[in-house]
């Protein structure tokens, strides 16, 4: 895939790319720091059919709800590459005895050997979650370890 | 009545005037360019108000008014924007050039106003006016089109052209001799190219000395500067606004932005008085006689910029109805035109320029943007359809 970079004189600098489905979409980033996410029509590629003003803190959303699953992605890429190091991505069910409760209590490493190295919720990344991070329903846990110790983990997730 | 007293009621009319006429314009969707200069008209010499006292303070703040527009429109721009966008572009610049000059130069020739009103004329209807494109631009969501790089630039080479071309007129217009005036241009040329050297190597210094953490000392060390160097270019037949776009270009970043949104207000309020003050100048019992005229010259004129803004376009690869928005977007005119004309009123050209100039830039100003608006949904059309 292929960023394009064009200057906007007076305005800020524009890039751009085309999706795997042809569609073509940008960010203008204006020098007074606002930013514009730009959408460029089907029928004509020239013209930027919608675009959506965005501030500092909403960009800065955008970018974690869209970054999040990629760095999960990232992650297990990265452990996949030392052998015999697995990592898993285990929700936690509305039934899990642990829900509502600090983290720490399911006391995975001591029994496991296997560590939770982030937490996923609602598409954002907690990454190094301490031992009084409180879990809730939905949460997806991330666990380093051997296939034995990170299976284990999941049935501790699960029932406890 | 007491001399202050008058000048503070009519100055402080046509400024609450120009207000209402400001939101009746936000309200309509249009430029409010067109609307301060009927009310110069209305103000002026047989005008049905004329101002008895206040015409001197005015034509002062006018002066300023230029100084103010091209420091900004400098500060929109660096050095380096200018120098890349004039290697990338500069056969489509060329033909902008030489495609927009030439309706009012011929004109000019045709009506027998002689070599320097073709000049002068070829200014009125070459420049694009960048504030009200750039307006045109945002307005209708056309800032992320892919055709817009090529319209900017198009726009920053005009500038750029600007400042070559306005020592040059101002030269011809003090109607020096061939060779006396041969050494003013080339003065003038060789002061805008050392200024854009400096500007470009040492740009970091004059940010050095003129930055400022506190927005009062910004203002009057931007100001300042822009106001002395204007003055030092218009004693050297420079022409003070291309001495006020320099200091616009040598300053950048940060600084920049921080000095155009300082300026903002300041240079809106004598931009203001500018066209006011242009509009004094023109009498408006001179313009219906010119009006065809002008007509003829808008509708001529918005066809060679739409040929300009297809042609740029398709030379950077833009489909045909982002050629077509690229050309509309090119159409109106605004500052730039009166402040060429005001130059030539100023010199003592022919008595019709003033009122032509005027009647030209009343039409584009206002029609150009309304027909970027009026295109949009036929061009969407077309787009669906093909």
């Amino acid at each position: 895939m292929e960023v394009e970079q064009t200057a906007l004189p007076g305005i800020g600098l524009r890039h751009e790319f085309t999706t795997h489905s042809g569609r073509r979409i940008g960010v203008i980033s204006h020098r007074t720091g606002r930013r514009d996410l730009v959408i460029y029509s089907k029928d004509d590629p020239d013209r930027a059919c919608e675009a959506v003003k965005l501030n500092d803190e909403e960009a800065d959303a955008l970018v974690e709800l869209l970054g999040a699953p990629r760095i999960v992605a990232r992650l297990n890429q990265a452990h996949a590459e030392v052998e015999g190091l697995v990592s898993l991505q285990l929700p936690i069910p509305a039934t899990s005895p642990y829900v509502n409760r600090p983290m720490g209590d399911a006391r995975v490493r001591t029994r496991t050997n296997a560590s939770i190295v982030a937490i996923v919720r609602n598409g954002q990344v907690y990454a190094s979650p301490g031992p009084d991070f409180v879990l809730l329903p939905g949460d997806i846990v991330v666990v380093v370890g051997s296939a034995d110790s990170t299976a284990e983990v999941g049935d501790i997730l699960a029932e406890g | 009545m007491h001399h202050t007293a008058i000048l503070f009621l009519e100055f402080g009319a046509v400024l609450l005037g120009l207000g209402v006429l400001g939101a009746l314009a936000l309200r309509a969707g249009i430029s409010a360019i067109p609307l301060y200069l009927i009310a110069g008209l209305a103000f002026g010499t047989g005008g049905v108000l004329p101002l008895a006292t206040s015409e001197e303070f005015i034509s002062i703040g006018a002066e300023i008014g230029v100084v103010l527009l091209l420091l900004t429109l400098g500060l929109e721009y660096n050095a380096d924007e200018l120098v890349s966008s004039l290697k990338g572009n500069a056969r489509a610049g060329i033909v902008d050039l030489v495609l927009n000059a030439a309706p009012g130069a011929i004109l000019a020739l045709l009506l027998g106003w002689g070599p320097v009103a073709a000049l002068a004329m070829a200014g009125v209807t070459y420049a694009t006016s960048s504030g009200i494109t750039a307006k045109v631009l945002s307005d209708l969501g056309w800032i992320g089109n892919r055709e817009t790089p090529t319209v900017l630039s198009l726009l920053v080479f005009e500038d750029l052209t600007m400042a070559v071309y306005l020592p040059i007129l101002t030269a011809t217009l003090a109607g020096l001799s061939l060779l006396s005036g041969a050494i003013a241009v080339g003065i003038a040329l060789a002061t805008v190219t050392v200024v854009l050297l400096i500007a470009l190597r040492f740009g970091k210094w004059i940010e050095a000395f003129v930055s400022s953490p506190n927005n009062e000392v910004l203002l009057l060390k931007v100001v300042g500067l822009a106001l002395l160097v204007a003055g030092i270019a218009q004693q050297l037949q420079v022409s003070a606004a291309v001495g006020a776009f320099l200091v616009g270009i040598a300053l950048s970043g940060q600084l920049a932005h921080d000095a155009q949104a300082l300026l903002a207000p300041l240079r809106d309020l004598f931009a203001a008085v500018f066209f006011v003050f242009f509009g004094l100048q023109t009498d408006p019992t001179k313009i219906l006689p010119v009006a065809a005229i002008a007509a003829a010259l808008a509708l001529v004129s918005m066809l060679t910029k739409l040929a300009t803004g297809m042609y740029a376009a398709r030379r950077a690869g833009i489909s045909k109805a982002g050629q077509a928005r690229a050309g509309i977007a090119l159409v109106p005119r605004g500052e730039f035109n009166i402040v060429i004309a005001g130059l030539a009123v100023a010199a003592g050209a022919h008595p019709d320029l003033g009122p032509l100039a005027a009647a030209y830039v009343l039409i584009l100003a206002a029609f150009g943007p309304l027909a970027a608006k009026l295109v949009q949904p036929l061009f969407e059309a077309i787009a669906k359809r093909a």
